[in-house]
């Protein structure tokens, strides 16, 4: 009953979908306002959000008349798991998909009050169609309440390498980000639709954009953290084209954050801002496709299934084709914003907005170009991480020194007066940048600039508290302020860990001894030891360094269901960085393959993200409780 | 304004990825990965005999004149094992086969020939997989058609199925 419960609910709110757009664009309700709408808007969501859970309760008592569940769980797996189980396949992360849209379409519904009512009303309408797609894409080709006659004995399992806790936060996270983004893509569409492209709409699409921006850097640097410590290569990005599809987003997210604040306050990049706020969410769903249809490698591939791929693909042609139609023939009649000149505030966020557009192009073309050329030549290649690093590696320096101008210039206009304080910064730069080149010859150019680039803006940052009283200082200077300073540490990370890592790989009899960086680390022994769904081989080392010895277990699973192999690495943080160890197979005659790397800063890369995730939190704090406070007063 | 095609851009870029995209799914990547080599002369080599007793490969026996199929293979390899019978049929019908052993021991080797069969004139040994990588081969087994001259003509990727054989046969033929 409970899967069927959960269907019905989806195919109601499929129904609903179908009337918020149909009385959204109807001409009888153009004049009614958007009351009706709305609360269409609010019961879709509410039933979507049934659904899923519906289908968390079936996973939860494993119910193995489902197939999804029959297919994908296992009454012996961890109960966290079994909860988590529900999206961690093709089916019910689809369901979560929706639900996220449905569930910000009721919120865009019911929080929106001082906007245009037809363009809001629009914006709905647009919602709807976006949801009813995606309604038909899970009801036609992707149910997840699927019975399956007679019921299994027994689950399948899920996937070892997704039985971690990453896995529990990291697609929800990354999809908040993705799907939160529709709602900036659905005003937009209002506003062309309307024609209404002004500050009030930037003021209603920012906080949408906060939120999912928020999402999108924290899901990016979890999900860089998961694979660093769960997949045991050791690095903590590869170019991968799933990877590079929730990097789009936030780039063009990141963009449209700074163009936005630049309507709202300003009134000008209109039409730019309104082709972000729909690249942003186009990037989105392109995300979602290539993880969809596993039609590019990837080591996030899982569903392969060309008839899902068509359908995710119709529906990508329909929206992002019908919103850029919408673009090039509506964009034309906005009138033009206020001008602004070369040393404004305005100015450094265009040059903010044009790096970010490049990069985002780079990255774009890198992860599509192996796929224009084989389909025009049929010549193979790949696009590998030295193409991304070369080409956009140096944008992004530069991008990070313009960071450092931007938020000292004045709206409209400035002298150039207070760049004068950025010569402290830029002495720190230089100095460490010469020592870097002292001291470290012949390594990465990039990362080494980057070290320098990384110090002057680590300071910079601070430089628009300077000479305010940091108390009435407004939250959202110190959101960018903490925000810019996450840049500067992820930079320092990446470059340092770039350029210092140690890396040591041999095969050891337990007993002798390896040094790698200043660890000196002893192999003691490998035994094996089981959890709950598991065995496993796990190598005891004593690592010291000068301090105390820490003891590392880096293990070799395996998994009974569905029968996998996995290598469990054991890290240890220190304040200077992580020792990181894998235990590989054995070598024979008593021997055990070891990989040993010792990783100076490369802390520092996930706490950046932190950081800038923090950044966007305060803004969005500040922003609400600005918005409250006035509300309160009036 | 002339501009107003700039505003085009955006659903260009559109077409452009659905396009590659609708490629994509209609063209499935073939997982393959095929050889840089065909066209091209075999790399020049000498393997010493993977086997005590049988004479070893050199890249001069490849063009001697004569077109033959180069059997990359090995005693490990259990596809192998199901495609022997198959190379026996095309030595049959006349088809020079030369082998090349890949990380291969001669005793495990001698075993795997009585039991399967040996269809091979001459096997290299390929200790650590260089030959292999040099004719631009990914795994065990493939088996190339080499012409008279030496130069590579084509490459059969995995284990030799019966409706492969007159096809070989006949690509042999013409490498001739």
């Amino acid at each position: 009953m409970i899967a069927e419960a959960g269907l019905a609910a989806l195919w109601l709110a499929a129904s609903l979908a179908l009337l918020q757009l149909i009385l959204a664009f109807a001409p009888a309700s153009a004049g009614g306002g958007s009351a009706p709408v709305r609360s269409i808007a609010m019961v879709q969501g509410a039933l979507t959000l049934f659904a899923m859970a519906m289908l968390m309760w079936v996973f939860a008592r494993t119910d193995l008349s489902v197939l999804l569940v029959a297919e994908n769980s296992h009454t012996a797996k961890p109960w966290l798991y079994k909860f988590a189980g529900a999206w961690g396949n093709h089916e019910g992360s689809m369901l979560l998909w929706v639900t996220i849209l449905g569930v910000a379409g009721s919120a865009l519904a019911m929080f929106s009050r001082r906007m245009d009512e037809r363009t809001l009303t629009a914006a709905l309408g647009a919602q709807g169609a976006l949801a009813l797609g995606f309604f038909a894409f899970l009801l036609f080709s992707s149910n997840p309440f699927t019975r399956l006659n007679p019921p299994a004995l027994e689950g399948r399992g899920l996937n070892p390498l997704l039985q971690d806790p990453g896995l529990v936060f990291h697609p929800p996270t990354l999809y908040l980000g993705y799907v939160g983004l529709s709602v900036a893509f659905s005003l937009a569409v209002g506003a062309l639709v309307t024609g209404r492209v002004d500050s009030a709409l930037a003021k209603a699409i920012r906080p949408w954009v906060l939120g999912a921006w928020i999402f999108l850097t924290l899901g990016i640097t979890a999900g860089s953290y998961w694979a660093y410590y769960e997949l045991g290569w050791g690095g903590w990005w590869f170019w991968d084209p799933v990877e590079n599809a929730s990097l789009m987003p936030w780039l063009a997210a990141t963009a449209l954050l700074h163009s936005v604040n630049v309507l709202a306050a300003r009134d000008s990049l209109r039409a730019w801002t309104v082709m972000l706020a729909m690249v942003a969410f186009s990037m989105s769903m392109v995300g979602t496709f290539l993880v969809r249809s596993g039609i590019l490698t990837s080591v996030h591939a899982f569903a392969v299934d060309p008839r899902r791929g068509t359908f995710l693909l119709a529906l990508l042609a329909l929206y992002v084709g019908a919103a850029f139609v919408l673009f090039a023939l509506r964009s034309g009649k906005l009138a033009e914003g206020p001008r602004f000149e070369l040393v404004s505030r305005e100015a450094a966020l265009v040059g903010n907005n044009l790096l970010l557009t490049v990069i985002l192009g780079i990255v774009f073309l890198g992860t599509l170009y192996p796929l224009f050329v084989e389909a025009l030549t049929g010549t193979k290649l790949s696009v590998g991480a030295p193409y991304f690093d070369r080409v956009a590696g140096p944008l992004a320096l530069i991008l990070a020194v313009l960071v450092c101008v931007g938020p000292l210039l004045n709206w409209r206009r400035d002298s150039g007066e207070r760049l004068k304080r950025l010569a402290v910064p830029a002495l720190a730069g230089v100095t460490v940048l010469v020592i870097a080149f002292i001291v470290l010859p012949g390594a990465g150019l990039l990362s080494r600039v980057g070290l320098g680039v990384a110090a002057m803006l680590g300071i910079a940052a601070f430089l628009p508290l300077f000479g305010r009283r940091l108390r009435r200082t407004p939250l959202t200077t110190w959101a960018m302020v903490v925000a810019h300073f996450g840049v500067a540490v992820a930079i320092v990370g990446m470059a340092a860990s770039t350029l210092l890592t140690k890396e040591v790989l041999i095969a050891a009899r337990p007993g002798e001894q390896v040094s790698v960086g200043p660890w000196l680390i002893e192999f003691r022994s490998v035994t094996p030891t089981a959890g709950a769904n598991w065995t496993a081989l796990e190598a005891e080392l004593r690592a010291s360094s000068g301090g105390g010895v820490s003891v590392l277990k880096p293990q070799q699973r395996f998994y009974t269901s569905p029968p996998t192999e996995t290598t469990e690495a054991a890290i240890e943080t220190v304040p200077g960085g992580q020792l990181y160890t894998v235990l590989g197979k054995p070598a024979g005659d008593g021997r055990w393959q070891l990989r040993l790397w010792w990783k100076p800063l490369v802390t520092l890369i996930w706490l950046g993200g932190a950081l800038i995730g923090l950044g966007g939190a305060l803004a969005l704090g500040g922003r609400t409780w600005r918005g409250f406070r006035k509300a309160r007063q009036r | 304004m002339s501009r107003k095609w700039l505003r085009f851009i955006p659903a260009v870029f559109v077409v452009l990825l659905v396009g590659a995209l609708v490629w994509r799914i209609v063209n499935p990547p073939d997982t393959n990965v095929e050889s840089g080599m065909i066209g091209k002369p075999v790399p020049a080599f000498a393997a010493t005999s993977a086997l005590p007793g049988k004479s070893a490969l050199t890249s001069t026996d490849l063009a001697d004149g004569h077109a033959k199929l180069v059997n990359f293979f090995a005693s490990w390899c259990v596809p192998c094992i199901g495609e022997a019978p198959l190379l026996d049929e095309l030595k049959k019908q006349g088809v020079a086969i030369v082998g090349i052993a890949v990380r291969d021991r001669p005793e495990d080797l001698r075993r795997f020939l009585a039991d399967n069969g040996d269809p091979f004139t001459r096997i290299g040994s390929d200790p650590q997989s260089r030959l292999q990588l040099a004719f631009g081969s990914a795994g065990v087994p493939e088996t190339f058609v080499v012409d008279g001259r030496g130069i590579i003509r084509q490459q059969h990727i995995g284990p030799i199925e019966p409706q492969d054989v007159p096809d070989l046969a006949a690509a042999v033929r013409d490498a001739q």
